[in-house]
């Protein structure tokens, strides 16, 4: 049977419990030579909000879903029609995290660096600002819905795409 | 025609988890969110045309523009700030 398809592995996880880098890597590169460079994001909680002193206990991650994986594998199937890659994964985590916790994993491999590299800063900027995700932080203070940063809508928009997250696109 | 209306993060504390509503075929969703802006005073406040916000129709992005069919899921929310 070695000429059957092999099965697809899923592109998009989003789940509470933790990932494992290598893990994820093995399963994105197996069977495919082709592939000559991976390139990984992965994205933590701090324990500090902002600049500011007060320190993050806990971050509690909402999510919508159904749409939030239909979003994400909207944003694979544009950086694979961008960029010059071979495989992409997003793992997204939901529900109570702690300081130092991993929040998200994006992995994308390629041939050469170049396109992994991009393809993997590209879904990550479109990730910010464009999939359903609501972080709330617990301070000192209390807990708090985190404000979206015109700074990540910038960041798309060096792709060529407007986001306008931030100051909420019109709806 | 009825739509689902969902809501997320401070607007789903503020609104509750969804609601079913009676909309004019052929309505926007920018048109949804005036007519329940107008619902009540709590809509009002929690979907006041200052504040930022996000809507979705059928789990895609949409704008004040999008159309809204009939026994459509919609969603409104504040922006995004996952990753």
């Amino acid at each position: 049977m070695a000429d059957m398809p092999q099965p697809q592995a899923a592109r998009v996880s989003i789940h509470s419990h933790d990932f494992d880098l290598g893990a994820e890597v093995a399963t994105l590169r197996a069977g495919d030579a082709g592939v000559g460079a991976v390139a990984s994001f992965i994205g933590t909680v701090r324990d500090r909000h902002g600049g500011a002193a007060a320190e993050v206990s806990a971050m509690e991650l909402e999510h919508y879903p159904g749409m939030t994986e239909k979003s994400i594998e909207a944003m694979i199937d544009e950086a694979i029609a961008r960029f010059d890659i071979r495989a992409a994964r997003v793992v997204h985590r939901v529900g109570l995290l702690m300081p130092g916790d991993q929040i998200v994993l994006v992995a994308v491999a390629s041939a050469h660096r170049g396109q992994a590299f991009q393809a993997c800063e590209f879904l990550m900027d479109y990730l910010k600002t464009q999939a359903p995700f609501w972080k709330k932080e617990t301070t000192a203070d209390g807990a708090h819905w985190v404000d979206a940063r015109v700074a990540d809508d910038a960041a798309l928009a060096r792709w060529g795409i407007q986001a306008d997250n931030a100051t909420g696109r019109p709806a | 025609m009825k739509v689902q209306v969902r809501y997320f993060a401070s607007l789903r504390e503020a609104l509750g988890p969804h609601e079913t509503v009676d909309l004019a075929a052929g309505s926007s969703l920018g048109a949804l969110r005036n007519q329940l802006i107008a619902s009540s005073p709590r809509h009002a406040e929690a979907l006041a045309r200052g504040r930022a916000l996000r809507g979705a129709v059928n789990q895609v992005m949409g704008d004040d523009s999008s159309p809204v069919p009939e026994g459509a899921e919609v969603a409104f929310f504040p922006p995004v700030t996952g990753g």
